[in-house]
Protein backbone atom coordinates (compact mmCIF):
# COMPACT_ATOMS: atom_id res chain seq x y z
CA UNK A 1 0.00 0.00 0.00
CA UNK A 2 3.04 2.56 0.62
CA UNK A 3 4.29 1.68 -2.39
CA UNK A 4 0.88 2.56 -4.08
CA UNK A 5 1.61 5.76 -2.60
CA UNK A 6 5.17 5.93 -3.36
CA UNK A 7 4.41 5.68 -6.79
CA UNK A 8 1.66 8.21 -7.29
CA UNK A 9 2.19 11.04 -5.10
CA UNK A 10 6.04 10.72 -4.93
CA UNK A 11 6.78 12.97 -7.99
CA UNK A 12 4.96 15.58 -6.65
CA UNK A 13 7.97 16.85 -4.19
CA UNK A 14 9.98 14.19 -4.03
CA UNK A 15 11.03 13.52 -7.74
CA UNK A 16 9.38 16.15 -9.58
CA UNK A 17 9.59 15.78 -13.28
CA UNK A 18 10.30 19.44 -14.16
CA UNK A 19 12.23 20.23 -11.55
CA UNK A 20 14.14 17.70 -10.98
CA UNK A 21 14.79 15.77 -13.86
CA UNK A 22 14.50 18.52 -16.58
CA UNK A 23 11.27 16.61 -18.19
CA UNK A 24 8.66 18.25 -20.02
CA UNK A 25 10.11 21.82 -19.53
CA UNK A 26 8.39 23.34 -22.84
CA UNK A 27 4.96 23.16 -22.31
CA UNK A 28 5.04 24.38 -19.14
CA UNK A 29 6.32 27.46 -19.83
CA UNK A 30 4.11 28.37 -22.54
CA UNK A 31 0.92 27.58 -21.37
CA UNK A 32 1.16 29.17 -18.29
CA UNK A 33 0.20 32.80 -18.78
CA UNK A 34 -3.33 32.17 -17.91
CA UNK A 35 -4.52 30.12 -15.09
CA UNK A 36 -7.44 28.17 -16.72
CA UNK A 37 -5.54 27.06 -19.81
CA UNK A 38 -2.53 25.64 -17.49
CA UNK A 39 -5.85 24.20 -15.95
CA UNK A 40 -6.90 22.46 -18.82
CA UNK A 41 -3.14 21.72 -20.44
CA UNK A 42 -2.58 19.83 -16.73
CA UNK A 43 -5.53 17.75 -17.23
CA UNK A 44 -4.98 17.03 -20.96
CA UNK A 45 -1.39 15.79 -19.75
CA UNK A 46 -2.14 13.72 -16.88
CA UNK A 47 -4.61 12.00 -18.79
CA UNK A 48 -2.26 11.10 -21.53
CA UNK A 49 0.61 10.04 -19.64
CA UNK A 50 -1.75 7.47 -17.14
CA UNK A 51 -3.47 6.27 -20.33
CA UNK A 52 -0.40 5.48 -22.66
CA UNK A 53 1.68 4.67 -19.57
CA UNK A 54 -1.65 1.98 -18.60
CA UNK A 55 -1.71 0.96 -22.45
CA UNK A 56 2.11 0.49 -22.86
CA UNK A 57 2.11 -2.02 -19.99
CA UNK A 58 -0.64 -4.03 -21.30
CA UNK A 59 1.59 -4.97 -24.43
CA UNK A 60 5.27 -4.63 -23.08
CA UNK A 61 5.54 -7.92 -23.71
CA UNK A 62 4.31 -8.05 -27.10
CA UNK A 63 6.54 -5.16 -28.13
CA UNK A 64 9.74 -6.06 -30.15
CA UNK A 65 12.90 -4.09 -28.82
CA UNK A 66 13.98 -2.51 -31.97
CA UNK A 67 10.80 -0.96 -32.57
CA UNK A 68 9.48 0.02 -29.25
CA UNK A 69 10.13 3.78 -29.48
CA UNK A 70 7.97 3.87 -32.74
CA UNK A 71 5.23 1.63 -30.83
CA UNK A 72 5.81 3.83 -28.11
CA UNK A 73 5.26 6.99 -30.47
CA UNK A 74 1.86 5.78 -32.07
CA UNK A 75 0.08 5.11 -28.67
CA UNK A 76 0.69 8.77 -27.33
CA UNK A 77 0.34 10.50 -30.39
CA UNK A 78 -3.74 8.53 -30.86
CA UNK A 79 -4.42 9.41 -27.13
CA UNK A 80 -3.40 12.90 -27.99
CA UNK A 81 -5.11 13.03 -31.16
CA UNK A 82 -8.41 12.26 -29.08
CA UNK A 83 -7.63 14.73 -26.70
CA UNK A 84 -7.00 17.39 -29.08
CA UNK A 85 -10.16 16.64 -30.92
CA UNK A 86 -12.23 16.48 -27.48
CA UNK A 87 -10.87 20.35 -26.87
CA UNK A 88 -11.36 21.26 -29.99
CA UNK A 89 -15.29 20.04 -29.87
CA UNK A 90 -15.95 21.45 -26.13
CA UNK A 91 -13.48 24.12 -25.34
CA UNK A 92 -12.52 25.63 -28.49
CA UNK A 93 -11.62 29.03 -26.89
CA UNK A 94 -9.09 27.23 -24.51
CA UNK A 95 -8.08 25.24 -27.49
CA UNK A 96 -7.39 28.23 -29.52
CA UNK A 97 -4.93 29.43 -26.76
CA UNK A 98 -3.09 26.09 -26.40
CA UNK A 99 -2.61 26.30 -30.17
CA UNK A 100 0.21 24.13 -30.84
CA UNK A 101 1.38 23.00 -27.66
CA UNK A 102 -1.70 20.31 -26.86
CA UNK A 103 0.07 18.22 -29.96
CA UNK A 104 3.37 18.76 -28.35
CA UNK A 105 2.14 16.56 -25.72
CA UNK A 106 3.23 13.74 -28.27
CA UNK A 107 7.17 15.24 -27.80
CA UNK A 108 6.85 15.79 -24.08
CA UNK A 109 9.40 13.86 -22.66
CA UNK A 110 7.49 13.57 -19.45
CA UNK A 111 4.84 11.05 -21.44
CA UNK A 112 8.06 9.42 -23.24
CA UNK A 113 10.38 9.20 -20.41
CA UNK A 114 7.67 7.23 -17.89
CA UNK A 115 7.15 5.08 -20.59
CA UNK A 116 10.46 3.77 -21.23
CA UNK A 117 11.90 4.00 -17.70
CA UNK A 118 8.21 2.71 -15.82
CA UNK A 119 5.68 1.25 -18.13
CA UNK A 120 7.96 -1.18 -19.89
CA UNK A 121 9.23 -2.90 -16.97
CA UNK A 122 5.58 -2.66 -14.53
CA UNK A 123 1.96 -3.99 -14.44
CA UNK A 124 -0.46 -1.83 -15.85
CA UNK A 125 -2.34 -0.64 -12.62
CA UNK A 126 0.73 0.47 -11.22
CA UNK A 127 2.13 2.18 -14.49
CA UNK A 128 -1.02 3.78 -15.04
CA UNK A 129 -0.65 5.04 -11.31
CA UNK A 130 2.81 6.10 -11.98
CA UNK A 131 1.66 8.18 -15.11
CA UNK A 132 -0.71 10.07 -13.15
CA UNK A 133 1.45 10.40 -10.14
CA UNK A 134 4.15 12.44 -12.59
CA UNK A 135 1.22 14.11 -14.09
CA UNK A 136 0.83 15.61 -10.83
CA UNK A 137 3.72 16.55 -10.47
CA UNK A 138 4.03 18.35 -14.16
CA UNK A 139 0.58 19.48 -13.23
CA UNK A 140 1.84 21.63 -9.45
CA UNK A 141 4.37 23.07 -10.99
CA UNK A 142 2.33 24.30 -13.70
CA UNK A 143 -0.31 25.75 -11.39
CA UNK A 144 1.90 27.47 -9.27
CA UNK A 145 3.73 29.24 -11.86
CA UNK A 146 0.76 29.94 -13.58
CA UNK A 147 -0.92 31.91 -10.33
CA UNK A 148 2.26 33.71 -10.04
CA UNK A 149 1.62 35.25 -13.24
CA UNK A 150 -1.78 35.68 -13.90
CA UNK A 151 -2.13 36.97 -10.70
CA UNK A 152 0.86 39.55 -11.28
CA UNK A 153 0.62 40.15 -14.58
CA UNK A 154 -2.84 40.59 -14.75
CA UNK A 155 -4.42 40.67 -11.11
CA UNK A 156 -6.77 38.13 -12.27
CA UNK A 157 -6.92 34.45 -11.30
CA UNK A 158 -9.29 32.25 -13.72
CA UNK A 159 -10.20 35.76 -15.44
CA UNK A 160 -11.60 36.80 -11.86
CA UNK A 161 -10.59 39.76 -10.68
CA UNK A 162 -8.49 39.25 -7.25
CA UNK A 163 -6.54 43.05 -6.96
CA UNK A 164 -8.17 45.79 -8.83
CA UNK A 165 -6.16 47.31 -10.94
CA UNK A 166 -5.76 50.72 -11.75
CA UNK A 167 -7.47 50.85 -15.20
CA UNK A 168 -10.54 49.97 -13.17
CA UNK A 169 -10.17 52.56 -10.18
CA UNK A 170 -8.03 50.23 -8.10
CA UNK A 171 -4.83 50.04 -6.63
CA UNK A 172 -2.89 47.34 -8.63
CA UNK A 173 -0.24 48.80 -11.23
CA UNK A 174 -0.18 45.36 -13.40
CA UNK A 175 3.25 43.86 -14.14
CA UNK A 176 3.00 43.17 -17.95
CA UNK A 177 6.41 41.64 -17.93
CA UNK A 178 4.80 38.60 -15.60
CA UNK A 179 2.84 38.22 -18.83
CA UNK A 180 5.76 37.71 -21.49
CA UNK A 181 7.87 34.54 -22.06
CA UNK A 182 11.11 35.37 -19.88
CA UNK A 183 8.87 35.65 -16.65
CA UNK A 184 8.26 32.03 -17.17
CA UNK A 185 12.17 31.44 -17.05
CA UNK A 186 11.93 33.40 -13.48
CA UNK A 187 9.49 31.89 -12.14
CA UNK A 188 10.19 28.57 -12.64
CA UNK A 189 14.08 28.86 -11.59
CA UNK A 190 12.50 30.92 -8.45
CA UNK A 191 10.38 27.58 -7.43
CA UNK A 192 13.39 25.46 -8.00
CA UNK A 193 15.65 27.57 -5.59
CA UNK A 194 12.44 27.31 -2.59
CA UNK A 195 11.99 23.67 -3.48
CA UNK A 196 15.95 22.63 -3.05
CA UNK A 197 15.95 25.13 0.25
CA UNK A 198 13.53 23.03 1.53
CA UNK A 199 14.31 19.62 0.68
CA UNK A 200 18.15 19.84 0.92
CA UNK A 201 19.02 16.54 -0.76
CA UNK A 202 17.76 18.03 -4.09
CA UNK A 203 20.68 20.28 -4.28
CA UNK A 204 23.41 19.42 -6.95
CA UNK A 205 26.68 19.35 -6.35
CA UNK A 206 29.33 22.53 -7.47
CA UNK A 207 31.57 21.84 -10.62
CA UNK A 208 34.24 24.01 -9.81
CA UNK A 209 35.14 25.36 -5.89
CA UNK A 210 36.04 28.33 -5.75
CA UNK A 211 39.37 28.09 -3.47
CA UNK A 212 39.52 30.22 -0.32
CA UNK A 213 41.73 33.90 -0.98
CA UNK A 214 44.92 32.13 0.52
CA UNK A 215 46.56 35.74 0.04
CA UNK A 216 44.35 37.97 1.87
CA UNK A 217 47.22 40.06 3.76
CA UNK A 218 48.28 41.61 0.28
CA UNK A 219 44.63 42.69 -0.31
CA UNK A 220 44.65 44.47 2.93
CA UNK B 1 13.24 37.56 -52.78
CA UNK B 2 12.07 40.56 -49.54
CA UNK B 3 9.29 38.32 -48.23
CA UNK B 4 11.34 35.09 -48.15
CA UNK B 5 14.55 37.40 -46.20
CA UNK B 6 12.05 38.55 -43.84
CA UNK B 7 10.40 35.51 -42.79
CA UNK B 8 13.99 33.56 -42.25
CA UNK B 9 14.76 37.05 -40.09
CA UNK B 10 11.60 36.80 -38.62
CA UNK B 11 12.33 33.17 -37.62
CA UNK B 12 15.65 33.23 -36.34
CA UNK B 13 15.75 36.14 -33.84
CA UNK B 14 11.53 37.58 -33.41
CA UNK B 15 10.12 34.48 -33.05
CA UNK B 16 12.87 32.21 -31.63
CA UNK B 17 12.24 28.38 -31.26
CA UNK B 18 13.87 27.76 -27.76
CA UNK B 19 13.50 31.40 -26.52
CA UNK B 20 10.16 32.70 -27.24
CA UNK B 21 8.01 30.13 -27.73
CA UNK B 22 10.03 27.62 -25.30
CA UNK B 23 10.45 24.56 -27.73
CA UNK B 24 13.22 21.99 -27.44
CA UNK B 25 13.78 23.15 -23.68
CA UNK B 26 14.33 19.71 -22.91
CA UNK B 27 17.29 19.38 -25.15
CA UNK B 28 18.06 23.21 -24.62
CA UNK B 29 18.47 23.11 -20.82
CA UNK B 30 19.87 19.41 -20.58
CA UNK B 31 23.00 19.48 -23.45
CA UNK B 32 24.08 23.11 -22.86
CA UNK B 33 27.21 22.57 -20.65
CA UNK B 34 29.73 22.50 -23.44
CA UNK B 35 29.94 24.72 -26.90
CA UNK B 36 31.64 21.99 -28.71
CA UNK B 37 28.34 19.55 -28.05
CA UNK B 38 25.79 22.44 -28.57
CA UNK B 39 26.95 23.13 -31.63
CA UNK B 40 26.90 19.28 -32.97
CA UNK B 41 23.25 18.98 -31.85
CA UNK B 42 22.54 22.79 -33.31
CA UNK B 43 23.69 21.98 -36.92
CA UNK B 44 21.83 18.44 -36.07
CA UNK B 45 18.57 20.42 -35.51
CA UNK B 46 19.18 22.61 -38.30
CA UNK B 47 19.40 19.88 -41.09
CA UNK B 48 16.57 17.84 -39.95
CA UNK B 49 14.16 20.86 -39.81
CA UNK B 50 15.51 22.08 -43.16
CA UNK B 51 14.24 18.62 -44.41
CA UNK B 52 11.11 17.88 -42.74
CA UNK B 53 9.54 21.01 -42.37
CA UNK B 54 8.99 20.85 -46.77
CA UNK B 55 8.21 17.25 -46.28
CA UNK B 56 5.62 17.72 -44.08
CA UNK B 57 4.15 20.80 -46.07
CA UNK B 58 3.73 18.42 -49.35
CA UNK B 59 2.53 15.77 -46.88
CA UNK B 60 -0.42 18.22 -45.62
CA UNK B 61 -0.66 19.65 -48.95
CA UNK B 62 -1.61 17.18 -50.80
CA UNK B 63 -2.63 14.73 -48.58
CA UNK B 64 -4.21 16.04 -45.29
CA UNK B 65 -6.12 18.98 -46.39
CA UNK B 66 -9.67 19.20 -46.10
CA UNK B 67 -10.47 18.39 -50.01
CA UNK B 68 -6.98 17.91 -51.07
CA UNK B 69 -7.56 13.89 -52.27
CA UNK B 70 -9.73 15.15 -55.07
CA UNK B 71 -7.35 13.36 -57.45
CA UNK B 72 -7.90 9.98 -55.77
CA UNK B 73 -11.57 10.92 -56.32
CA UNK B 74 -12.72 11.76 -52.86
CA UNK B 75 -13.46 15.31 -53.33
CA UNK B 76 -15.14 15.38 -49.55
CA UNK B 77 -12.83 14.23 -47.11
CA UNK B 78 -11.04 15.89 -44.21
CA UNK B 79 -7.87 14.14 -42.82
CA UNK B 80 -6.36 16.81 -40.80
CA UNK B 81 -7.38 15.20 -38.02
CA UNK B 82 -4.47 12.46 -38.64
CA UNK B 83 -1.78 15.35 -39.11
CA UNK B 84 -0.11 14.68 -35.83
CA UNK B 85 0.12 10.81 -36.41
CA UNK B 86 2.00 11.34 -39.64
CA UNK B 87 4.31 14.49 -38.93
CA UNK B 88 5.59 12.43 -36.21
CA UNK B 89 5.67 9.23 -38.25
CA UNK B 90 7.71 11.53 -40.87
CA UNK B 91 9.85 12.68 -38.46
CA UNK B 92 10.97 9.60 -36.89
CA UNK B 93 11.29 8.11 -39.80
CA UNK B 94 13.42 11.07 -41.77
CA UNK B 95 15.76 10.81 -39.12
CA UNK B 96 16.04 7.53 -38.84
CA UNK B 97 17.16 7.46 -42.89
CA UNK B 98 19.64 10.42 -42.51
CA UNK B 99 21.21 8.51 -39.75
CA UNK B 100 21.28 5.06 -42.20
CA UNK B 101 22.56 7.47 -45.02
CA UNK B 102 25.54 9.67 -43.12
CA UNK B 103 26.67 6.27 -41.52
CA UNK B 104 27.14 4.53 -44.91
CA UNK B 105 28.19 8.00 -47.11
CA UNK B 106 29.94 10.34 -44.40
CA UNK B 107 31.01 8.17 -41.42
CA UNK B 108 32.93 11.97 -40.06
CA UNK B 109 30.03 13.68 -39.96
CA UNK B 110 27.56 10.58 -38.66
CA UNK B 111 30.82 10.54 -35.64
CA UNK B 112 30.08 13.83 -34.99
CA UNK B 113 26.17 14.22 -35.13
CA UNK B 114 25.40 10.49 -34.64
CA UNK B 115 24.62 10.68 -30.91
CA UNK B 116 22.53 13.80 -31.42
CA UNK B 117 19.98 12.32 -34.13
CA UNK B 118 18.05 9.76 -31.98
CA UNK B 119 17.07 12.58 -29.34
CA UNK B 120 16.12 14.84 -32.26
CA UNK B 121 12.89 12.85 -32.69
CA UNK B 122 11.49 13.46 -29.32
CA UNK B 123 12.79 17.34 -29.55
CA UNK B 124 9.67 19.58 -29.55
CA UNK B 125 11.27 22.07 -31.78
CA UNK B 126 11.00 19.67 -34.76
CA UNK B 127 7.69 18.80 -34.42
CA UNK B 128 6.69 22.63 -33.39
CA UNK B 129 7.63 23.85 -36.46
CA UNK B 130 5.77 21.77 -38.75
CA UNK B 131 2.98 22.26 -36.68
CA UNK B 132 3.38 26.08 -36.91
CA UNK B 133 3.54 25.57 -40.72
CA UNK B 134 0.11 24.44 -40.70
CA UNK B 135 -1.30 26.44 -38.50
CA UNK B 136 0.40 29.90 -40.67
CA UNK B 137 -0.42 28.04 -43.75
CA UNK B 138 3.07 28.45 -45.50
CA UNK B 139 3.27 26.71 -48.70
CA UNK B 140 6.42 25.01 -49.97
CA UNK B 141 8.97 27.38 -50.39
CA UNK B 142 7.59 29.47 -46.98
CA UNK B 143 8.39 26.38 -45.25
CA UNK B 144 11.41 26.06 -46.76
CA UNK B 145 13.08 28.55 -45.49
CA UNK B 146 11.09 28.73 -42.09
CA UNK B 147 12.67 25.23 -41.60
CA UNK B 148 15.54 26.19 -42.24
CA UNK B 149 15.50 29.67 -40.36
CA UNK B 150 14.03 28.30 -37.30
CA UNK B 151 16.77 25.68 -36.59
CA UNK B 152 19.86 28.35 -37.15
CA UNK B 153 17.39 30.14 -34.79
CA UNK B 154 17.63 27.32 -31.91
CA UNK B 155 21.61 26.67 -33.29
CA UNK B 156 21.92 30.39 -32.31
CA UNK B 157 20.60 30.08 -29.03
CA UNK B 158 21.81 27.03 -27.21
CA UNK B 159 25.20 27.99 -28.43
CA UNK B 160 25.08 30.95 -26.58
CA UNK B 161 23.62 29.49 -23.84
CA UNK B 162 26.35 27.07 -23.56
CA UNK B 163 29.18 29.94 -23.88
CA UNK B 164 27.36 31.44 -21.37
CA UNK B 165 27.61 28.21 -18.79
CA UNK B 166 31.17 27.82 -19.49
CA UNK B 167 31.75 30.83 -17.71
CA UNK B 168 28.82 30.15 -15.51
CA UNK B 169 30.56 27.31 -13.57
CA UNK B 170 33.30 29.63 -11.59
CA UNK B 171 30.79 32.08 -10.13
CA UNK B 172 29.75 31.28 -6.62
CA UNK B 173 25.56 30.74 -7.15
CA UNK B 174 23.68 30.09 -4.00
CA UNK B 175 23.28 25.97 -2.94
CA UNK B 176 19.57 26.11 -3.97
CA UNK B 177 20.12 27.64 -7.59
CA UNK B 178 23.20 25.89 -8.29
CA UNK B 179 22.94 23.65 -11.41
CA UNK B 180 18.88 23.97 -12.76
CA UNK B 181 17.58 26.97 -11.35
CA UNK B 182 20.34 29.44 -12.39
CA UNK B 183 19.95 27.87 -15.84
CA UNK B 184 16.31 29.27 -16.42
CA UNK B 185 17.58 32.35 -14.68
CA UNK B 186 20.41 32.72 -17.67
CA UNK B 187 17.54 31.92 -19.86
CA UNK B 188 15.26 34.34 -18.68
CA UNK B 189 17.75 36.90 -19.08
CA UNK B 190 18.92 35.44 -22.61
CA UNK B 191 14.84 35.66 -23.44
CA UNK B 192 14.30 39.35 -22.56
CA UNK B 193 17.66 40.02 -24.90
CA UNK B 194 15.79 38.61 -27.68
CA UNK B 195 12.90 40.36 -26.98
CA UNK B 196 14.00 43.54 -28.18
CA UNK B 197 14.35 41.87 -31.91
CA UNK B 198 10.57 41.70 -31.51
CA UNK B 199 10.03 45.77 -32.84
CA UNK B 200 11.97 44.92 -35.73
CA UNK B 201 10.09 45.70 -38.95
CA UNK B 202 11.05 44.29 -42.37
Amino acid sequence: MSNVKEVLFGPILANNPIALQILGICSALAVTSSLSVSLVMSIALTLVTGFSSFFIAIIRNHIPNSIRIIVQMIIIASLVIVVDQVLKAFAFEISKQLSVFVGLIITNCIVMGRAEAFAMKNGPVMSFLDGVGNGLGYSVMLIIVAVFRELLGAGKLFGVEIFTTIQNGGWYQPNGLMLLPPSAFFVIGLVIWALRAYKKDQVEAPEFKIAANSRSQEGV
Amino acid sequence: MEHYISLFIKAVFVENMALAFFLGMCTFLALSKKVETAIGLGIAVVVVLAITVPLNNLLYQNLLVDGALEWAGLPGVDLSFLGLLSYIGVIAACVQILEMTLDKYVPSLYNALGVFLPLITVNCAILGASLFMVERDYNFSESLVYGVGAGVGWALAIAALAGIREKLKYSDVPAGLRGLGITFITVGLMSLGFMSFSGVQL
